[in-house]
């Protein structure tokens, strides 16, 4: 089936693109000549082949729509007012149109890492030819892209087997979103899966984009000991040259390390990077730094530091080039995707267009050559930075931001526009008479979008005002971050393989997403400390790797320092940028290929039920607020791993939650046996918004519990849940009977408590089985 | 006051709260639900309304309303430390799933609850799960008490002033004892 979707697929990239080629021998003869293990059930799934397993989960785990809006206005046959039961001129129900924009933001993030591989794998192949082999990890992986042996049923070799893979993944972008349109799919349920579709595609995309480019630029390999390398504001040497890089795709930042190595200006100029291309560009060479995550973006280029801006794709502020302009930075736009209205400069002679950045005739240019783009970014910031530092304009005083404070009339519109509803009114009026320490403390959880201002009658510029306030501390910002390791090493998986099946080593949490964080990042370094000590498995990625770096303790040590990156419990492991989660999701899928020895082709389901059932592992998006979270979260969610995420994620629009209290969603099958046998609510839910970082530590200890813990782990599972219930949420969680399985589940120093409460709610002892969703075919019949 | 959010994107409608002009249209709603739930959020424990905070206020209607609480977020740890027990601790969302489906029977077990009165929930997910409750429990009557607008709301006040809001709850507190 899925050989035969492939074909399809190559006839229409051939007409689309005029690329020739024969993929369907091209996946056979990978297939057949380098990998022994038989051909699973699914290879290149299509829209409907995982179906069944989609609605057993969803079944399990139902969608809560939240609606934004009582309308739909998707088309001109609308507006569609689908308050209550009503549906919209094309028959659509609200929670069909609901879980259709949950579908529409997954295919926007997919669509986005699929691209971004393309367009990295495109590059490669061009610069390294199609042969290039794939390297992920050196001789500590085998298994080298685990995502696609499992979904695709393909064992890639070669950076031009990535293309196959891409083929796959676009031609399924495109079917899902087509599903999106009017008079389309509009149950529920089907779109839901289609979602849980999407994000396996997502994750597909990212291993492609990932393994690129850890092969083609000798990223670490899989190494737990990735260098130690600098970030926060206060880390970058403003006496030198600054080049600013603000994106996630880091072929143009390697244009410009690789022209400064071929000049010898290594050391000589600073290349700081903002969000995941940041990360990327530390992976390429331990000297690049890091800004901070996307919420710095307005700050640093307002600080007037940088003497030049480029930027690539993903989450760049539309308005980079306005913010720039006010402050004197070119611009170079270097993504066909994100041009700014700029002129196509690509094709002019290099020295020209240096010329006129110079002397300030051209502000900012889209130019669509990496290595042209690494010449012109280092020539243009080594000439501009001496003139800029001459005549820097005076910084604000903070007398002079206090009279600019005593504009504000108090109309309290800032603080409405604000997302986290900061109090901007209060602390100006305290500034404005002196006393800047409220408004310092806005900084902390300013998430750095500007709305205050854009709402402010007076035009004050509020966050400059706030980071202002807060300049000391800003200027203090230095931290280290341990560079993304890429892969998670075979061997590593198979030392905590059994320790994590059997619940032995209580879960592993991966902290990704964005930095839309409800109070300040602390909240996350914090979380993942208190999990490292609890000797879980920290993994991290993207935004969320650098905010808990950006954290010292009491001796100055950020946790990086303080915790090991293997992927062991007690360690912190930072994969790397966005599209390093998929080896996130790669190692869980490992865990059953390499542990328990199951069979990872084209075998989707099964190993979605043994990761499910098995693998302790919870993903929180604490700051989650893009389309690629949304996609990235819903790749979890088909592997059976649920997602917190923090208070402003219920703007996603729906929830999948289960119901501990119905007994009858919590039966599993028994493998071994055939019986069907209760195991309580495990994992509790697959994707939930929780309000405050104490609910949200007590709710990943509960939902690392799996079906299949043995009793020690599940005592020592509990013991985590029921110690974060009393510390954070102040008593016994009252639903431990559903938890405890036989009394050798019981937590020893517990014993007597948990022993009441089971007597009191009537708890009865039942098996731990080996536990499975999939009910075999006579089973069912 | 007028039906406008209090956060100015979240834009509201067309179904949205009545508003509550007057404390006694909150007072006849909870007087009239035979089964009321409160869901506190944990804003509840930081909002001053003058000397007491918000949570107070809450504690003693639920008391002499004889109203159910659900604690979300990490509001429980508030209500302990001023010797009140909620009915359940659980996430707002859960509370959200549980109250939209007619077949639940509430935090006691005794049947399913006819009135979620939310209070102190941050205001975006106040907003969102209201929603929900608006489109899918027909049935529920849903009241904020919140001194901001909460449009998702059967019921809600407008963005009134702590003192204005002072005033209401303790006008609602105040007509029950009368009885
Ligand atoms: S897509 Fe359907 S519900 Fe939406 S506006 Fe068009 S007809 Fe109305
Ligand atoms: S910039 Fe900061 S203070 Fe201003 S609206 Fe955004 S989060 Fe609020
Ligand atoms: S919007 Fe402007 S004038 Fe109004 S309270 Fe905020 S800072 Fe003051």
């Amino acid at each position: 089936m899925g050989t035969k979707e492939i074909n399809i697929s190559i006839k229409e990239l051939e007409t689309e693109l005029g690329q020739i080629k024969d993929l369907r021998m091209s996946v056979g003869r990978l297939a057949q000549e380098t990998w022994d293990e038989p051909q699973g059930p699914t290879p290149f799934p299509s829209l409907t082949t995982l179906r069944n397993w989609d609605l057993t989960l969803l079944n399990r785990y139902r969608p809560f729509y939240l609606p934004l809006c009582d309308l739909c206005c998707l088309c001109t046959y609308g507006k569609c007012d689908l308050t209550g039961d009503r549906k919209g001129a094309c028959g659509i129900s609200m929670p069909g149109q609901q879980s259709r924009i949950v579908l529409l933001a997954a295919c926007i993030g997919a669509a986005t890492h699929m691209n971004h591989a393309r367009e990295m794998v495109t590059h490669l192949v061009h610069t390294y030819g199609d042969e290039k082999k794939l390297d992920p990890g050196g001789l500590s992986i085998k298994v080298e892209a685990p995502i696609t042996r499992l979904v695709c049923g393909m064992k890639p070799e070669t950076l031009g087997d990535l293309e196959a893979v891409l083929d796959y993944a676009e031609q399924q972008i495109g079917a899902l979103l087509a599903c999106t349109h009017t008079g389309q799919e509009g149950n529920p349920l089907d779109l839901e899966s289609k979602v849980f579709h999407t994000g396996m595609i997502d994750h597909l995309s990212m291993e492609v984009a990932d393994i690129a480019q850890v092969s083609a630029y000798d990223l670490p390999k899989a190494d737990p000991d990735a260098p130690l390398v600098e970030i926060g504001y206060g880390s970058i040497d403003t006496t030198k040259p600054v080049i600013l890089v603000i994106g996630h795709n880091v072929v143009p930042s390697v244009g410009i390390m690789d022209y400064m190595q071929d000049h010898d200006l290594t050391g000589e100029l600073e290349v700081a990077g903002i969000c995941c291309t940041g990360i990327d560009m530390t992976r390429y060479s331990a000297r690049a730094k890091i800004v901070g995550p996307i919420s710095w973006q307005i700050r640093y280029i307002r600080s007037g530091i940088p003497d030049i801006i480029v930027v690539d794709e993903q989450c760049i502020r539309t308005d980079v080039f306005d913010e720039a302009r006010v402050q004197q930075i070119p611009v170079i736009a270097t993504s066909e995707k994100n041009c700014l209205g700029l002129p196509d400069r690509t094709g002019d002679p290099v020295d020209d267009i240096i010329d006129e950045f110079t002397r300030g005739t051209l502000e900012g240019a889209l130019i669509l050559d990496p290595e042209k783009v690494g010449e012109i970014a280092v020539r243009t910031a080594t000439i501009n930075a001496p003139k800029k530092r001459k005549k820097k304009k005076a910084k604000l005083t903070l007398k002079e931001g206090m009279e600019e404070a005593k504009k504000c009339t108090q109309c309290r519109e800032c603080r409405r526009a604000c997302p986290n509803d900061l109090h901007i009114p209060d602390a100006l009026k305290l500034f404005a008479r002196g006393d800047s320490a409220m408004l310092a403390g806005v900084y902390d959880a300013c998430v750095g979008c500007i709305r205050c201002e854009q709402a402010c009658s007076e035009d004050i510029d509020i966050h400059s005002l706030i980071t202002l306030t807060a300049e000391e501390r800003l200027e203090h910002e230095s931290y280290k971050l341990r560079s993304g390791r890429g892969a998670i090493q075979d061997i590593e998986i198979r030392q905590v393989g059994g320790p994590i099946v059997l619940g032995e080593i209580p879960g592993i949490v991966a902290f990704v997403g964005c930095a839309n964080y409800p109070s300040g990042g602390e909240d996350l370094a914090e979380m993942a400390m208190e999990f490292a000590n609890r000797r879980f498995i920290i993994c991290t990625s993207g935004c969320a790797a650098m905010t808990i770096g950006m954290y010292r303790d009491a001796d100055g040590k950020s946790p990086y320092e303080l915790y090991p990156g293997n992927f062991e419990a007690g360690g912190i492991v930072n994969v790397g940028s966005c599209v390093s989660n998929s080896h996130i999701a790669g190692a869980a899928i490992k865990i059953a290929s390499i542990f328990a020895r199951r069979n990872l082709r084209g075998n989707y389901e099964e190993i979605a039920d043994y990761v499910h059932n098995r693998v302790g592992a919870v993903g929180v998006a604490w700051g989650a607020m893009s389309q690629k979270a949304a996609a990235i979260a819903a790749g979890f969610w088909r592997l059976g791993i649920p997602v917190i995420v923090g208070p402003h994620g219920t703007k996603y629009r729906r929830m999948l939650l289960g119901r501990a209290d119905r007994d009858e969603d919590w039966y599993v099958t028994d493998a071994r046996t055939n019986e069907r046998i209760y195991v309580g609510p495990v994992p509790e839910h697959l994707f939930i918004s929780v309000e405050t970082k104490e609910e949200a530590m007590v709710m990943i200890a509960k939902l690392s519990m799996r079906p299949n813990d043995t009793s020690r782990g599940r005592a020592l599972k509990l013991t985590h849940y029921i110690d974060l219930h009393r510390r954070l949420l102040g008593s016994m969680p009252a639903d431990i009977h559903r938890f405890v399985r036989m009394e050798a589940d019981i937590p020893i120093t517990m014993k007597e408590d948990i022993v009441a409460i089971l007597k009191e709610k009537d708890w009865k002892e039942t098996v731990i089985p080996d536990p499975t969703l999939i009910r075999k075919k006579e089973v069912v019949s | 006051m007028n039906q406008e959010s209090w956060l100015t994107a979240e834009v509201p409608g067309p179904k949205k709260a009545s508003l509550i002009t007057k404390p006694e249209i909150a007072d006849a709603m909870i007087r009239r639900a035979s089964r009321p739930v409160f869901v506190v959020g944990s804003i509840a424990s930081e909002i001053d309304l003058e000397e007491k905070k918000l949570i107070d206020y809450v504690i003693r209607l639920a008391r002499q309303f004889q109203i159910r609480v659900i604690a979300t977020g990490s509001t429980n740890t508030a209500f302990l430390a001023r010797d009140f027990t909620p009915d359940a601790v659980m996430p707002a969302v859960d509370a959200g799933f549980r109250l939209a489906d007619p077949a639940w029977q509430g935090v006691d077990g005794n049947g399913p609850h006819d009135l979620a009165i939310f209070v102190g929930l941050p205001y975006q997910m106040g907003f969102t799960i209201l929603s929900g409750l608006k489109h899918f429990a027909p049935s529920l009557k849903t009241i904020s008490l919140d001194n901001v607008y909460q449009p998702n709301a059967r019921w809600s006040f407008s963005n009134i002033s702590i003192k204005n809001w002072i005033i209401n709850l303790e006008a609602i507190i105040g007509n029950k004892e009368e009885e």
